[in-house]
């Protein structure tokens, strides 16, 4: 399929885009309006991101894929307030995230963001890791000691609260990376790879065990990743991003039910989709 | 006893065997008279005059007036150090428009500054002190400079998604992680430090350990100046295993600490 025309390839698919809030009529989580983001490099101007439209419903679980420079790192960076937008709008639940090249402090405060690193801080346990987020917001020590107790247990880390970072896995440790994400109850959660530095194995069970997280919190996630099998399997919807420029090309609804398992990798609709986003993916160049 | 028990242990054994082989050949060395025990006392007659060393009229007196003078160039040291190093660290401008000064300075002999400092400061405690800080300066700042410089940037990431404020990442990120730099260069600052104390005291000293080292020489007293230095070394170590336990309880958590403790297991 060419990716040339956005809007072509999801007319295919469904119409999910900027106007489904519209026609619903409810605040979405997270709606972006024609967002872009050039960088000035030696070879002159290159647009990273362009033009990216895209509505999510709250509790909606979306994975953003394509190949390494499509662009979607970038995106996430913007939603996530770390890279101002040189073009287009960022709202979460109706609130302007960006006034020009500042972040907004109250939009801010509804996001949680897991990095493709742990990046704990290895001076802190993994209670205090988990905790920071609130410390930082100056929550009381016994409150966020409780909070960080059930958010280790959460993720699977009871035992080691008290551990530091060097004693845990790399598995363990983007473990307590989602739990320090959560303490803050994001209204929305969003993932850059989170698993991409991750062995095989391991992988696929931090998969189920991010479907159960999010589920019992009921959480709005933003998954970046390369893994197509990975971003079939733990999305709504999974979004196709092209580059140079780096845009959206297609958005696939993935209707398999939740949770899912282990054996609705074996679907035929499952392989369906995964099938096609590889033709899709193959066929770019 | 499989192997990994041998590995802890052999450490115990082997030290004390080298100690016993280098002290019992020196003795023997001596005894068989190839050497002249004047010149090259052995190591029974160092050990009778550094046991007598405590009996000695001034000594603990002798000994204080060093360690203050280390001590007090140690803390300047440590201070500037810091300071200086973290302005350096976070103004690169300033930092590349002096590295020629420092560079300068790095390689010139710092002992060689003695004189001056007691032509300033006369012959009292102000000029070994002086040169103690100086010496120790250096590794400290340089040290706190890199530090500063070597915060993880995915770290500062957690900290700007986290909407810290400067001041939040200044105490939890940067005042933290720089703190095992902090300690790489005051373990070879407090060391320095030592060493400034003592050549001062050798040129230009009427009080301190490195006075009566060159007493010693002036008495032509082989077997004191052995026992002197000996002494000397004892106090240089102690204020290092203090430095070292200061990081054991400050940074339990890093490389440098408990990755000593796990190549012992």
């Amino acid at each position: 399929m060419s990716t040339q025309n956005p809007t072509h390839a999801q007319a295919q698919t469904t119409t999910f885009p900027a106007s489904a809030s519209a026609t619903t009529g409810a605040v979405p989580g997270l709606m972006i309006k024609g967002v872009g983001r050039d960088f000035v490099t030696r070879s002159g101007l290159t647009h990273a991101v362009s033009g990216v439209d895209l509505s999510i419903q709250r509790g909606e679980f979306v994975a953003v894929i394509g190949r390494s420079g499509c662009g979607k790192t970038t995106l996430l960076r913007m939603i996530g307030g770390l890279l101002a937008p040189s073009a287009g709008t960022i709202e979460v639940d109706g609130q302007n995230l960006w006034r020009g090249s500042k972040v907004d402090e109250s939009a801010i405060t509804k996001l949680g963001f897991v990095f493709q690193e742990s990046n704990l801080f290895p001076w802190l346990s993994v209670l205090d890791n988990i905790a920071l987020p609130l410390k930082l917001r100056g929550a009381d020590k016994r409150d966020r000691r409780a909070r960080a107790t059930e958010l280790a247990a959460l993720v699977g880390l009871s035992g080691f609260e008290k551990s530091y970072p060097r004693e845990l896995s790399g598995g363990m440790r983007q473990r307590a990376s989602i739990a320090r994400a959560l303490s803050t109850e994001p209204e929305l959660l969003l993932m850059d790879e989170p698993f991409g530095a991750l062995d095989a194995l391991t992988r696929e069970r931090m998969n189920l065990e991010l479907q159960r997280i999010v589920l019992a919190t009921k959480s709005t996630v933003v998954f970046v990743t390369h893994d197509i099998p990975e971003a079939v399997f733990l999305a709504d919807r999974v979004v196709h991003m092209t580059p140079r420029p780096g845009r959206v090309s297609q958005i696939l609804p993935v209707v398999e039910p939740k949770p899912r398992t282990v054996d609705t990798t074996t679907t035929t609709e499952f392989n369906e989709i995964v099938r096609k986003l590889r033709n899709d993916i193959d066929e770019e160049n | 006893m499989n192997r990994k028990k041998v590995m802890r242990i052999l450490p115990w054994v082997v030290t004390p065997a080298i100690v016993i082989v280098i002290v019992t050949t020196w003795q023997l060395v001596v005894s068989i008279g190839k050497v002249n025990p004047f010149l090259f006392p052995p190591p029974d007659a160092v050990g009778e005059k550094f046991i007598g060393l405590f009996s000695t009229p001034g000594i603990w007196s002798h000994t204080l007036t060093t360690l203050t003078e280390i001590l007090v160039g140690f803390a300047i040291a440590v201070l500037t150090g810091v300071f200086v190093g973290v302005l350096l660290g976070k103004l690169p401008w300033l930092e590349a428009s002096v590295r020629p000064l420092i560079v300068l300075t790095q390689v010139a002999p710092k002992v060689a500054f003695i004189p001056l400092f007691v032509i300033w400061f006369g012959f009292g405690l102000e000029s070994k002190i002086l040169l103690s800080a100086l010496l120790a300066f250096f590794p400290i700042m340089l040290n706190m400079l890199l530090g500063v410089r070597s915060v993880e940037q995915g770290q500062r990431e957690v900290m700007k998604s986290l909407n810290a404020k400067r001041s939040q990442t200044l105490l939890q990120l940067e005042m933290r992680s720089v703190q095992p730099y902090l300690f790489a260069g005051m373990e070879v600052g407090i060391v320095l430090a030592t060493t400034g104390a003592i050549v001062g005291e050798y040129i230009a000293g009427s009080q301190g350990l490195g006075f009566l080292v060159v007493s010693s020489m002036n008495q032509l007293d082989a077997a004191l100046t052995f026992a002197l230095i000996l002494w000397l070394s004892l106090v240089g170590l102690g204020l290092y295993l203090i430095v070292n336990e200061l990081k054991r309880f400050f940074i339990p958590w890093h490389e440098s600490v408990y990755g000593l403790r796990n190549t012992a297991e």
